[in-house]
């Protein structure tokens, strides 16, 4: 399955809801571009809920890293938001969990941003 | 096998299919399945660079004792040893990189041959004994 993207507006924070695969081509394509979007229209709180992604190869990592940095850049920023076992276990195995603020529920997520 | 993602994306279900026969659990099946999606990604990408007149060659083996799995290309080849560390501080937050950690990572063991021309892989994934035999 490829990658969707459904985006609401809580308390002023873009939830992204990605759902299926963050892999090269597709996934990693898609993610850049709802990033870019986003920040293209100013948008400061962004948290990515990646509860329904089941998959994320090298590339994918990749792009969460290049998408934290685009938007921190901007100084603005991005949070992660209920990780699968999978992408948890591979963002500890790539100590990319000590780069990006994570939570397990939204309502702390989005306080966060305040 | 043509340089396509096609390719790799079959690859990657051929690794699982023997993961899954080899009786693995989830997350060994993930792990290997994984190891080999991001080999074969190295090999079609890196090694051949889409190039439709460079072709991949895969082996998927069950020993009784390992998987192992082969994957080679006829790239310009490159050396393992001077592939930058992801997780050093200054590499964490780059965009790529990572592909040979994880394989590394994931696997129990990994060869790197060079050919000529080309690169060839092999992923090695020991197997649990069978009660009983020895």
């Amino acid at each position: 399955m490829a990658l969707s993207i459904a985006s609401r507006e809580v308390d002023g924070v873009t939830v992204l809801e990605l759902s299926g695969r963050i892999t090269l081509g597709e996934g990693s394509v898609q993610l850049r571009d709802a990033i870019r979007d986003l920040t293209g229209k100013g948008q400061r709180s962004i948290l990515l809920d990646l509860g329904d992604v089941n998959y994320i190869d090298s590339s994918g990592l990749g792009e969460l890293v290049s998408a934290y940095t685009t938007v921190k850049n901007q100084g603005a920023a991005l949070k992660l938001l209920k990780l699968t076992k999978k992408v948890h276990d591979l963002l500890q195995l790539t100590k990319l969990y000590t780069v990006f603020d994570i939570y397990d529920d939204e309502a702390s997520a989005i306080a966060s941003f305040k | 096998m043509n340089s396509t993602m096609k390719s790799v994306e079959e690859v990657e279900t051929a690794a699982d299919r023997l993961a899954t026969e080899a009786g693995l659990d989830e997350d060994q099946r993930f792990h290997i399945a994984m190891a080999v999606r991001e080999a074969a990604i190295n090999a079609v990408l890196h090694g051949n660079e889409y190039d439709p007149g460079r072709q991949i060659e895969v082996s998927l083996e069950n020993t009784g004792k390992d998987l192992v799995i082969t994957i080679a290309d006829q790239g310009r080849g490159f050396d393992p040893g001077k592939v930058p560390d992801p997780l050093a501080q200054e590499n964490l937050l780059r965009g790529t990189g990572r592909g040979i950690f994880l394989i590394r990572s994931l696997m129990d063991e990994v060869h790197f041959r060079q050919l000529d021309p080309g690169t060839e892989l092999t992923l090695v994934k020991h197997l649990a004994p069978v009660a009983g035999k020895k």
